[in-house]
């Protein structure tokens, strides 16, 4: 997916935002690019593309995902049946909602995915290799490429990890803080 | 390592509560503003078995699913005829309920769009980290807070501990000298700023806003310029807080107290950048090359000034951009080379968090006073408090005569998610901040301006510069 700039409203429309993630999700992912009005694949599209109809890796261009914060565009991607975007770089907010769900945001430079693209569009059948453990992404001709993802991250994935109960393992550093913050900036708690 | 710090990281530093090996810092939130579709949020916190940290701390708005038709505004919920759109704004009345936190909900004269109310009633303040439910969180930096949007996990992250993990962004100075020329107003500076630097420009980084430009703007139009942060990638935007900014905050409802006012104030003035403050990248711009700018495309970079033309694909030598080009001239029903004033458009929309305060309406009134519009034209006040002091000073009967629409508060026509929405193939002029494909209703084609550039193209019916008006 070679666009630039893809938002998460192009993900997930905004009128989906509203839908309880339950089974049929996976139905808003790229809706309006997807499907046309009549609710047709549109054939231009790649993921409706026979070779890539089964992906699980989207690579795709800079700023991926930006915009809104809606963490649906996660949900949907994953409903869909992805499993990590490969991308120059990432809309911030998405970056971070895609982390709390498993779903790994992969940096690589803007000339890799751009070779990436190229050998997935020549081979007949497409595939790479992603290893979150070893940190690398294997082309459909071998070449292997490292990724950096903070270790903490990586943990928490690699070991499903929810976050809120991780930080309150550390509820007396807050309690403590909080206690101070209370003293200096009274005003701050209403 | 140097002892000038921006406000940037004074702020940060001041919230540290512990830091992780990896070097991410737990970061004490102050506040975490949340609208309706928050609910995966609370949900979460419910089905992990988590309670709601510091209820006072945390504000819910009922903004995003609202209708803005006073009919039916007038009859509550029940106003709200669609059973899901409905539903959003029952589920974060309960969800608000059950935990004890304050809401501005329908039927509250203080209703409104989040990124309004929060400055509006001093709950957003200089030297806080705000974490907000939207991406348009960025809006309340204009005070000098750290302001960043997030989404649901991190939203139920904050309801439970009042914290979040955070690896600290680059930081970038965007700099504007010069004073504003006759016509252009902060949200031409924005997006003058968002085209030089780009969507993806500031990915990473928190921009702080400074030079002459900034100073001279009041507090309001410096939040339509963080408010639009987002658009150019960046985390968070923010400015300085000086006396303007002390003054604005002064006497508002959830403020310091007047008793402990001065202590908290000078607490703020100590907040500004060094004057040797390093920054990772740093942009100048002069405002006095800044003209009434225009969107013509689906990012907010693909602006130009009213006075150019449509951009011609076949001029840009970058293969990615030039099919970035050629889609949005095809989403957009354009022709290259076509002057930006001869595009007409359907429909006119004043309002959002970016352009939905008061000196919005003002500007509008001022451009359509004794004049008519020749397209539908919606207004939009950004709160309920908004509303009234515009009645007060007459602005909806200017605008009402003009053959405006004058509504009640809520994102409306920004999000086409409330029922107020384009069709297929219409085109609207804007004062909202984004023109993504299908943003204002599926199919539907967004051209990006200030309220008095949107207000000259309702009475033009076409895209037009305020300036020729203004002059007349």
């Amino acid at each position: 997916m070679d666009e630039l700039n893809v938002n998460t409203d192009r993900i997930l429309p905004a009128r989906f935002i509203k839908k309880p993630r339950e089974p049929g999700y996976q139905d808003f992912c790229f809706h309006d690019v997807r499907l046309d009005e009549d609710g047709k694949e549109r054939p231009e599209f790649i993921l409706n593309q026979a070779k890539y109809r089964d992906a699980q890796f989207i690579i795709g261009n800079t700023n991926f995902a930006c915009g809104s914060s809606r963490e649906g565009a996660v949900y949907t991607l994953q409903d869909f049946g992805l499993k990590a975007v490969i991308a120059p770089s990432f809309g911030d907010i998405f970056a971070s909602n895609a982390v709390k769900n498993g779903f790994v945001p992969i940096r690589l430079p803007e000339d890799v995915c751009a070779a990436l693209r190229h050998s997935l569009s020549e081979a007949n059948d497409p595939s790479i290799t992603v290893d979150l453990e070893n940190q690398t992404v294997t082309g459909p001709g071998g070449e292997e490429h490292s990724f950096e993802i903070e270790p903490f991250q990586k943990h928490c994935i690699l070991n499903g990890l929810g976050e809120i109960a991780l930080t309150l393992q550390e509820i007396d550093k807050i309690d403590e803080f909080d206690e101070a913050f209370r003293e200096e900036f009274p005003w701050l708690y209403g | 390592m140097s002892d000038q710090k921006t406000i940037f990281e004074k702020i940060w530093n001041r919230h540290v509560v512990t830091t992780r090996k990896d070097g991410a810092d737990l970061l004490y939130i102050d506040r975490l503003l949340s609208q309706e579709n928050t609910f995966h949020a609370f949900a979460k916190i419910r089905a992990e078995g988590h309670a709601v940290r510091s209820p006072s701390q945390v504000f819910c708005f009922a903004d995003h699913y609202v209708p803005t038709e006073p009919e039916a505004r007038a009859k509550g919920l029940d106003g709200v005829k669609n059973p899901e759109i409905r539903a959003m704004v029952e589920i974060i009345t309960k969800d608000a309920e059950e935990f004890g936190i304050q809401l501005f909900g329908l039927g509250d004269i203080r209703q409104g769009i989040l990124h309004v109310v929060g400055p509006e009633q001093g709950i957003s303040q200089p030297g806080m980290i705000i974490a907000g439910a939207d991406s348009h969180t960025s809006t309340h930096g204009a005070l000098g807070a750290f302001a960043f949007g997030v989404g649901s996990s991190e939203s139920a992250h904050v309801l439970a501990t009042q914290a979040l993990w955070r690896q600290k962004p680059k930081t970038m100075r965007i700099d504007v000298s010069g004073a504003l020329p006759f016509g252009v107003s902060s949200k031409d500076v924005i997006l003058a700023i968002i085209g030089k630097v780009g969507a993806g420009g500031a990915v990473g980084h928190v921009i702080e806003y400074t030079g002459e430009a900034i100073r001279a703007m009041n507090v309001e139009q410096r939040m339509t310029v963080c408010n639009m942060s987002i658009e150019a990638g960046a985390r968070a935007g923010l400015i300085t807080p000086d006396e303007k900014v002390i003054e604005y905050v002064k006497g508002r409802p959830f403020a310091p107290k007047p008793e402990d006012f001065d202590k908290v104030a000078n607490w703020w003035r100590t907040l500004a950048s060094d004057d040797s403050a390093a920054y990772d990248q740093e942009v100048s711009l002069d405002a006095t090359d800044i003209a009434p700018m225009v969107t013509w495309g689906n990012s907010p970079e693909d602006v130009v000034a009213i006075t150019d033309v449509v951009p011609d694909p076949a001029q840009e030598p970058d293969a990615n951009r030039r099919a970035k080009l050629e889609r949005a001239i095809s989403y957009m029903d354009l022709i290259p080379g076509t002057p930006m004033t001869e595009i007409a458009v359907d429909q006119v929309f004043i309002g959002s968090c970016t352009n939905g305060r008061i000196e919005d309406f003002r500007d509008a009134a001022e451009v359509v006073k004794g004049r008519k519009v020749t397209v539908p034209a919606l207004a939009v006040p950004a709160t309920g408090l908004v509303k009234k002091q515009a009645e007060d000073e007459g602005l909806d009967k200017i605008l009402l005569e003009a053959g405006f629409e004058w509504r009640e508060p809520g994102c409306s026509m920004c999000v086409g998610i409330n029922g107020d929405d384009l069709r297929p193939g219409q085109r609207s002029a804007s004062t909202s901040n984004r023109n993504f494909e299908g943003r204002q209703g599926r199919g539907s084609r967004t051209h990006l301006v200030s309220p008095s550039m949107a207000a000259a193209a309702a009475v033009t019916g076409h895209l037009t510069d305020v300036r020729k008006l203004k002059e007349a």
